[in-house]
């Protein structure tokens, strides 16, 4: 077992873990994150997605020790008081149906307008290409996109 | 008949923002996965790594030994109560329908069939100690080709063959249509195997306290497994519970009883401690039911003028290695959609229903109508060229007229209503058709290395599954109603029961704006309930865009009942006779004196107290209504596609997609159109990049999402999408929304793909139509004309 502190959400987390827990399972099944689920075993579908350190990853590729020392963001502690202006757009676009995939997109979409505040359709849809969504068909979700980037999510 | 709606439509129509978002949003969702029970244990299962084996010896004992491991087992462990997993439609008297253990005890019959299980005090523990567990397996040749498997010397997937049934339908005078037919073409198309993956995998928790079980299931159909698990594995009804919490997408795939559902009950059982499982993405890929699988063959007799005069088609269909749910009756769905909007003399239809040592298929998303929709379109492509007559114009000198429904076609199904002119003229204007005609003969002229392909699809399909009198002449093992119930709260709010249990589809939504509409009560005020059999004790579930038709006309009807008690008792209270009442946006008033009015709240409270209700009145406004419609509704539309296809390397890019369909009346625009997008996607990745693909020795080598390639942002088009409106039969006149996308758009993309390589020779290319494969296509038709000497 090796020690890790981790601030998740804001909160610090001190815990004895498996070098071998994944960074999403210290989440959801430690710290009780829930909100951040597992799609897929290989990252390609990107439901786990969360900002370390202000940069988006795949939280099922990144091992808990990983994150020691480092500030987590999960799709719970997005909003601040009120919803994210990402957040906003997806419901206010309809971009989400099922919502597996939407924690993951949502966090995904913050960090591609951090990188590019006014990103086109094709940037929206390149940055996006590690998150998949079963459910909408991407065009919602690349309008809640502009929506936010318009919104000046990014400032 | 239209709808009749007597309260202010207020609510209809309005593109209300989703009650369900924001949990989803900020992640306060209750996945199953989410689940954590004091005392839980969690399951992991070894699977078969052959496609097909006798099972010899299995030893379980040395996982035992392993760390946090409290039990494991092997099939042989289950063999006195687990039973045979059901299949509920039986289509043939005569079908073969081969025992299904939930755990296999004798023999695996695919790749990823479970042969054991290790139950442990976490989830690392137990995948862990899968390693310890020695299977002793005697392979036997697996059954891969359904083309050959019913061959006489072919291996045998089971002791009774490789046929599980052979089912017909006919109507006219196929012979006499066909003889002397001007024009007869016969095609043959391939429905490559897909897999569903929803977002979510699957997850499963079962608790028994006393006799009593609660399953918690990533399911779509909590009602029906309830049902299932004391019809066929014996635990007595009222003490089963089941739950779909939310539940992350289905599309058909979690329309199913699974063997883990089964085994999870079982083992808490056995174990006497609530137990999960859930599913890696691999184990998904090999272990929820698949889609389509067919070869199709397909024949059309046509006259010189295009007029179609009959139409012939012949199914293999894979059933996989079992009979699942609904395995056999997925083509079958199909069976009445090849003539779609096309009126023709005669028809005939044949499908082999074909074991083979892969996963089994059942339902996804259209099951049935995509593959016939998609060989019906593709055809009257192929008619339209070999006669000269423009695709669009052709099918219009088949279709049924807007004046000419309700029309009953050559399956004996009555379209109530449609208008494939209006959807076809709107659609032709949003795409720029007679644009884009002219684009591609310039394109064509100039012998561009990119070419442009126009793709067709005036599509219809069969859906709000349906009537219970129609499914049983189908020898369905159920009915098709659904049921819905008002609950009116003593403060003049209002919960509502639906039977339709939701995965993303945005019931608790749409079902507030009907209600709010009849009842005339807040939006805000309304919650919907569902996915909990002790919530909602009645219903046949999601799927087969069944929930607004069926569903949605049950509530209509939940409604009505609650406004007539409301109305005898509003009648006590202004003391006026019930006649001379009438209710309006949520009030009772006397006609001609609207001062003297009761709003619904007012009743919901004076029948709460109860102190001065009419003798007999009972003190309720509940209701409970159930509807079982008596026909199926008949969504169509137009979709248009045009590819740019790169002769030189074979790469497809879709430049845009116009959708117009027609699901009449629209409770809800924004879900509607959101349903419309995800189902052409879904349609899109079939056409151009999904498929389930087995080596030769029958290991599925699509088991990731890096293999299987489910298409992201960057790999799909923008849709334009518009709507045309003709009411269904129904009291709503609703239609059905969720299958309408998928089913028109693959034979949309892959006709434009044919329709640019046309010049080239090119007259059919196989799904998905990856790169390499259209190249390929290019290059086949270039050596076969320069071998055979042709111009």
């Amino acid at each position: 077992m090796t020690h890790i502190t981790v601030t998740v959400d804001g909160v610090k987390y001190a815990d004895q873990v498996e070098p071998r827990l994944l960074l999403v399972h210290y989440l959801r099944e430690v710290v009780g994150k829930t909100g951040t689920p597992v799609g897929c075993d290989t990252s390609n579908c990107g439901a786990c997605t969360v900002l370390m350190d202000g940069q988006s990853v795949k939280s099922c590729s990144v091992l808990a020790v990983q994150a020691d020392g480092s500030d987590v963001t999960t799709i719970e502690g997005l909003a601040n008081g009120e919803l994210h202006p990402v957040q906003r757009a997806f419901h206010e676009e309809h971009a989400l149906q099922c919502g597996y995939c939407t924690p993951g997109m949502i966090m995904a979409a913050t960090d591609l307008l951090r990188d590019n505040p006014h990103p086109t359709e094709e940037e929206i849809r390149d940055g996006l290409e590690g998150n998949l969504c079963r459910c909408t068909g991407y065009e919602n979700i690349v309008r809640a996109v502009k929506r936010a980037a318009e919104a000046g999510v990014a400032q | 008949m239209t709808a009749t709606i007597d309260t202010p439509a207020a609510e209809l129509g309005r593109a209300r923002l989703r009650k369900e978002d924001a949990k989803l949003i900020t992640g306060q969702t209750n996945w199953t996965d989410n689940i954590k029970l004091t005392g839980m244990l969690h399951l992991a299962f070894l699977r078969s790594p052959y496609a097909h084996a006798k099972i010899t010896r299995v030893d379980v004992s040395g996982a035992l030994s392993q760390p946090g491991v409290i039990a494991a087992f092997s099939g042989a462990d289950f063999a006195g109560e687990q039973g045979s997993l059901p299949c509920a439609w039986p289509v043939t008297p005569d079908i073969v329908i081969p025992p299904h253990p939930p755990m296999a005890v004798d023999e695996v019959r695919y790749v990823g069939e479970a042969v054991a299980v290790v139950v442990a005090r976490d989830r690392y523990a137990a995948a862990d100690a899968l390693a310890s567990i020695d299977v002793d397996y005697e392979p036997l040749p697996p059954v891969l080709d359904i083309r050959t498997a019913l061959d006489e010397d072919s291996p045998k997937v089971h002791d009774a063959g490789n046929k599980s049934y052979e089912w017909v339908f006919a109507n006219g005078d196929v012979d006499a249509a066909f003889r002397d037919a001007p024009v007869v073409l016969e095609r043959n198309y391939r429905q490559q195997r897909l897999i569903p993956c929803a977002m979510e995998p699957r997850a499963v928790v079962a608790q028994w306290i006393g006799d009593e079980v609660t399953l918690w299931s990533a399911t779509q159909i909590p009602h029906v497994l309830r049902f299932a698990l004391s019809a066929f594995f014996g635990i007595p009804e009222q003490n089963v519970r089941v739950i779909a919490p939310d539940v992350g997408g289905g599309f058909g795939s979690k329309l199913q009883v699974t063997a883990e559902e089964v085994l999870a009950v079982l083992i808490g059982r056995k174990v006497g401690k609530p137990v999960k499982w859930n599913e890696s993405r691999t184990e998904g890929n090999q272990t929820v039911h698949h889609g389509r699988d067919q070869w199709q063959r397909i024949k059309i007799a046509a006259d010189t003028d295009g007029r179609i005069r009959g139409l012939e088609v012949d199914l293999l269909a894979d059933m996989g290695a079992y009979l699942m749910l609904v395995t056999p009756g997925v083509p079958l769905l199909g069976a009445f959609m090849f003539p779609a909007i096309y009126k023709m003399d005669a028809y005939s239809f044949k499908c082999t229903g074909v074991f083979t040592t892969k996963m089994p298929t059942d339902a996804y998303r259209g099951a049935g109508r995509p593959e016939a929709t998609f060989a019906i379109e593709r055809i009257m492509d192929e008619l339209a060229d070999s006669l000269g007559i423009e695709p669009l114009e052709l099918r219009e000198r088949n279709w049924i007229k807007h004046e000419e429904f309700p029309y009953t076609t050559i399956c004996g199904l009555t379209y109530d209503s449609g208008n494939y002119e209006a959807a076809t003229a709107k659609a032709k204007v949003l795409f720029d058709y007679d644009g884009l005609r002219e684009e591609q003969r310039l394109r064509n002229e100039r012998g561009d290395k990119v070419r442009l392909g126009i793709g067709i699809s005036t599509f219809t399909e069969m859906c709000g599954l349906a009537p219970s009198r129609v499914l049983g002449s189908l020898s369905y093992g159920a009915g098709g109603w659904e049921s819905a119930s008002i609950r009116m709260l003593p403060t003049g709010k209002v919960e509502v029961v639906t039977g339709s249990s939701a995965h993303g589809q945005g019931h608790e939504t749409a079902w507030s704006q009907i209600v709010a509409d009849q009842l005339g009560v807040p939006f805000e005020d309304i919650r919907v309930l569902h996915g909990d059999t002790q919530v909602s004790p009645k219903g046949m579930d999601t799927y087969g865009s069944r929930s607004l038709a069926v569903g949605g006309i049950a509530l209509v009807g939940a409604c009505d009942k609650v406004v007539a008690k409301a109305k005898i008792i509003a009648a006590a209270m202004l003391e006026a006779s019930e006649d001379d009442l009438e209710f309006s946006a949520g009030r009772f008033s006397v006609k001609g004196d609207p001062e003297a009015s009761k709003s619904i709240q007012e009743v919901a409270l004076a029948t709460f107290a109860a102190h001065a209700l009419p003798d007999g009145v009972e003190p309720s406004l509940d209701s409970d209504a159930t509807y079982d419609p008596d026909n199926f509704s008949f969504p169509h539309g137009t979709h248009l596609c045009a590819t740019e296809v790169d002769t030189e390397t074979g790469f497809v890019k879709i430049r845009s997609y116009v959708a117009v369909d027609d699901v009449g009346v629209v409770v809800n625009p924004l879900i509607v159109e959101g349903q419309v997008h995800g189902g052409i996607a879904q349609g899109i990745a079939q056409a151009l990049y999904e498929e389930g693909v087995y080596d030769d020795a029958g290991n599925l080598l699509t088991t990731t999402l890096a293999d299987y390639l489910v298409p992201s942002a960057a790999d799909l088009p923008s849709y334009k999408t518009e709507r045309t409106e003709t009411p269904a039969s129904n009291r709503l006149g609703v239609k059905g929304v969720g299958e309408a996308g998928t089913i028109a758009s693959t034979p949309a993309v892959v006709n434009a793909i044919v329709d640019a390589l046309r010049p080239f020779g090119v007259r059919d290319v196989t799904m998905p139509c990856t790169p390499e494969r259209v190249w390929r296509a290019i290059q086949a038709v270039q050596s076969s004309e320069q071998s055979g000497g042709a111009a």
